[in-house]
């Protein structure tokens, strides 16, 4: 099963609602995917800088070692079970590096101008309660309830999974040829970090967009090399797509308004959003990329 | 005239008390307020009585149905009027996939667009959509009738038995054993019943429709085929 939810802002006002919005929605999807949640955040952040979220424990003078070793400044955010650092933006790969040296039990999860991904095992509002979701502020946000069914029940499996600079995919389906991308995509030097087939659905969108082809375009060509059922939802750094399967396989609603366009897998998850009583509601149609820019 | 707010009394409650109603039911007409996209309202109707939902519904709207009308104010969720057999079922939205899916009987309109595989294996449901249709609808068909006023999807009919199926506008492709057939008097008169009773009126012109159905070379034994048993 698993419930998917987005939300993509046009109205600025909206920003600081953000995660208290997507919380609310993914809450919503609990009977979809009761046994874990995640979500991708779009909040504040510079050119000059990256953010990396790292998922593990331990997190006290992370950051003020990492930035002693760096001999640059590192912020660190912990968040339950998360920890967001922010360095500039040329350390990004020796900071990988000094992490896979000196602390080999942290998880690097996402890493971006402006993303933030949060996940964990548990019921969709536990999960969202213990990052703090409500507070958070941003453009656009991504979430994502888990019924597991092809592989266990970890927080390894949860969605979103990012594998590019602020890239993010939720995926609500099971693809059936992961494998053989997989073993295409890796000579590539596309990374990824679990057996999970959606990790490898994220990572061909990162591949597709490495040499600068839109979000829209690389959906486009990914229902010619992409074979099983899926509905997708991507954000980028400014960017928010979905896609369903030629089948349609798996449900999806949308909502749009001139504030904002929202995702659901259901109806339900929409219900709480502001105006959605005469928001235009309906349907993607399969097999049809549909995308969205921040102007 | 019954309120009911569904935010209040939940679902349960709701399809319980519509349950509970006889078919000589005095309260003969429902009004369900905040359906907020609930699953499976006013399912497994037996009372001849009407059924406003003011808003949009989840899945399952309706299915079973009997004797009841039951009007969806907004869109309708995945199955909507699923193995309907009486009555009718009005949205005046949207319908998500699978509407009217194996329903046996009654009448189904659909004021927008209806998405993919409207009217599966449908079994003498009368289906009248205002908008289009999504991919392989009327799949499986085998008897009643799919009338669409816009657009087919592709796959129109797959493997269709014997429903019929009327398309005012383009079809993107048809599915196996679907032909286009000629449209005699006969069907011009239930074409025309179908559009009344989904009321539309004389302005819609019924020789803009195609009419479509089962070339019958799949569904029957076929007795070349013998020496494959």
């Amino acid at each position: 099963m698993c419930g998917i939810v987005g939300l993509f802002l046009k109205d600025k006002a909206l920003e600081p609602r953000l995660g208290q919005l997507l919380a609310g929605m993914l809450e919503m999807m609990s009977e979809r995917g009761p046994d874990s949640a995640g979500f991708a955040i779009y909040g504040d952040g510079h050119a000059s800088r990256v953010k990396m979220t790292v998922r593990g424990a331990g997190f006290n003078d992370l950051a003020a070692n990492l930035g002693a070793a760096l001999g640059e400044r590192v912020y660190g955010v912990a968040r339950d079970t998360h920890l967001v650092l922010s360095m500039p933006a040329d350390f990004e790969g020796r900071a990988r590096s000094w992490l896979a040296d000196h602390r080999p039990d942290l998880v690097i999860i996402s890493t971006g101008q402006r993303i933030e991904i949060y996940k964990e095992v548990g019921r969709p509002a536990a999960v969202a309660a213990r990052f703090g979701l409500s507070q958070m502020g941003g453009s656009h946000g991504i979430g994502h309830t888990r019924m597991a069914t092809e592989s266990a029940v970890t927080t390894d499996g949860a969605h979103p999974f990012s594998t590019g600079a602020d890239q993010c995919l939720v995926h609500n389906g099971s693809l059936s040829n992961h494998r053989s991308l997989r073993r295409m995509l890796e000579p590539e030097g596309i990374p990824f970090a679990t057996d999970n087939d959606s990790e490898v659905a994220a990572g061909y969108v990162t591949w597709r967009m490495r040499d600068g082809t839109s979000l829209a375009v690389a959906l486009e060509a990914s229902l010619d090399d992409l074979d099983g059922f899926f509905t997708f939802v991507v954000g980028t750094e400014d960017g928010f797509a979905v896609l369903r399967d030629p089948i349609s396989c798996k449900p999806a609603v949308m909502a749009e308004t001139d504030q904002y366009v929202a995702f659901g897998s259901e109806y339900r998850a929409l219900t709480g959003l502001p105006g959605i009583e005469s928001a235009r509601v309906f349907e993607p149609e399969p097999a049809r990329v549909y995308a969205w820019e921040r102007v | 005239m019954p309120t009911i707010d569904l935010a209040v009394i939940g679902r349960r409650e709701l399809n319980s008390r519509l349950h509970g109603l006889s078919a000589d039911a005095s309260d003969i007409l429902w009004r369900i307020e905040n359906p907020g996209g609930q699953h499976a309202l006013a399912v497994g109707m037996t009372a001849p009585v009407t059924i406003e939902i003011a808003g949009h519904a989840g899945y399952y709207c309706a299915g079973m149905n009997q004797h009841a009308t039951v009007v969806i104010e907004g869109n309708a969720g995945v199955g909507v009027a699923e193995n309907m057999m009486s009555g009718a079922i009005h949205v005046r939205g949207d319908a998500s996939q699978a509407a009217g899916a194996t329903a046996r009987g009654g009448l189904l309109v659909i004021e927008g667009n209806a998405a993919a595989r409207c009217g599966i294996s449908m079994k003498g449901v009368n289906i009248v959509v205002k908008g289009s249709v999504g991919p392989m609808s009327a799949f499986m068909a085998q008897s009643g009738a799919l009338v669409v006023l816009g657009d087919a999807g592709e796959a129109l009919g797959e493997s269709i038995y014997e429903a019929k199926l009327f398309v005012r506008g383009q079809v993107k492709s048809l599915g196996a054993d679907c032909v286009q057939k000629d449209m005699r008097a006969e069907h011009r008169l239930e074409l025309r019943a179908l559009l009344e009773a989904a009321g539309i009126g004389p302005e819609v012109n019924l020789d803009e429709f195609k009419r479509y159905g089962s070339s019958r070379t799949l569904y029957t034994f076929h007795v070349d085929n013998a020496a494959a048993y």
